[in-house]
């Protein structure tokens, strides 16, 4: 190999500039703390928290494909209570304010999910 | 003698893509997210005390007492503030599910010069047909429209609408609108009961599926004082609207077509 020293010397650096952001952040400690999200109203989730915080869009989505597509409107929850399958009048009725639950992960999470376009938040509305 | 030079790129090549290719599938399977748990969990699918079902929802719609109350619109009024349905105040930019549309225009095919004066110039409402055969349905792309087997409504699924119109254009009774702007604006008062739409999405009336699913019957329906709105089961002999289709004579828009639609008309 020609110029070995070289060429290697430009891999270091290359290596150097591309994984920059990684040392810096592991070195300046550049975690920000969870959000404080508020407490829901209800006592009973559909699932329970942990399981909701990972995997509550994959519910939503398959919720609504179940309402639109299948017309299946209803589910019965952990316990025995039958509710409707509804984003705006089932889980917002418990976390009544959308801006100090959802967005406030969304935000932390950096995710922008546009349920929102379309679906009405009921407070805003009243 | 060890490794040459195009031995090393051709080694550093092949691993360098082994990773890449590694780290690339992970990024596109998308694992699912549920443990055995989704399978043991008690999803309901009965539906709630009384909801209205039927074979082949139809509708019969008495335009006499329409023509014998020219100013009322309380149907559309009903239907539009019920989902949702911006008023724009242009006909560039309207949204409609149920709108007044003259005789001539309503039944093109069906009028002659010398019609009947009552009939000529007296609007006729109009409104998605819930076609047996519905062309829309046909040229959808992703599936955002599907007739549903259980009762023939022609239903519209917002979440998978990408806005290319091709339903629009193939519908002949004009009963769908596009979203060219953000609706929300353009609502007097939203009904928190009901979602809206977003721009670049088709919408047309669903015959208030969501409303049956409820046990009621469609607004426009409830809220005709006039009883000029009949809606029912087509295929059961002994429903209000196959009363009334044996009884009266009742045409439907372009028939000729072959789209066989479920709006009749008592003329």
């Amino acid at each position: 190999m020609y110029d070995a020293g070289k060429v290697i010397l430009g891999i270091v650096v290359f290596l150097a500039l591309v994984t920059f952001p990684l040392w810096y952040n592991l070195a300046g400690d550049a975690s920000v703390a969870a959000p404080d999200l508020e407490k829901a109203e209800g006592t009973q989730c559909v699932e329970d928290a942990e399981w909701m915080r990972g995997h509550h869009m994959d519910l939503l989505d398959d919720w609504r494909d179940e309402v639109v597509r299948d017309g299946e409107r209803y589910f019965v929850g952990p316990d025995g209570q039958r509710m409707e399958k509804s984003l705006s009048n089932t889980c917002l009725s418990c976390h009544v304010n959308k801006d100090k639950f959802c967005d406030r992960c969304h935000n932390y999470m950096s995710v922008d999910p546009y349920c929102w376009d379309c679906h009405v938040i009921p407070k805003e509305v009243m | 003698m060890g490794i040459d030079r195009r031995k090393f790129f051709k080694v550093s090549g092949l691993t360098a893509l082994g990773l890449a290719g590694g780290s690339v599938s992970k990024v596109f399977s998308r694992e699912t997210p549920y443990g055995d748990s989704v399978q043991t969990r008690t999803w309901g699918t009965e539906p709630p005390k009384g909801p209205l079902t039927a074979q082949r929802w139809a509708m019969v719609i008495d335009l006499r007492k329409c023509h014998e109350q020219p100013d009322c619109n309380d149907c559309v009024a009903a239907c539009h503030s019920t989902h949702n349905v911006p008023d724009w105040g242009n006909p560039k930019d309207e949204v409609k599910w149920i709108w007044k549309e003259s005789f001539e225009h309503a039944f093109h095919d069906q009028e002659h010069p010398y019609q009947q004066e009552s009939l000529k110039y007296l609007p006729a409402l109009v409104l998605c047909n819930h076609c047996d055969n519905p062309p829309c349905v046909r040229v959808c792309p992703t599936g955002a429209t599907w007739k549903r087997d259980k009762d023939g409504i022609v239903m519209m699924d917002w979440h998978r609408c990408i806005g290319c119109r091709y339903c629009v254009v193939a519908c002949p009774y004009g009963s769908r609108s596009f979203n060219w702007r953000d609706p929300r604006p353009k609502i007097q008062k939203i009904e928190p009961d009901f979602p809206t739409r977003s721009r670049g999405v088709v919408e047309k009336c669903t015959f208030c599926e969501e409303r049956l699913a409820r046990g009621m019957l469609p607004a426009c329906v409830e809220a005709c004082k006039y009883g000029a709105m009949h809606f029912g089961d087509l295929e059961d002999a002994d429903s209000n609207v196959r009363k009334l289709l044996s009884e009266r004579y009742t045409i439907r828009r372009k028939p000729g077509l072959g789209t066989n639609p479920e709006v009749y008309y008592i003329v």
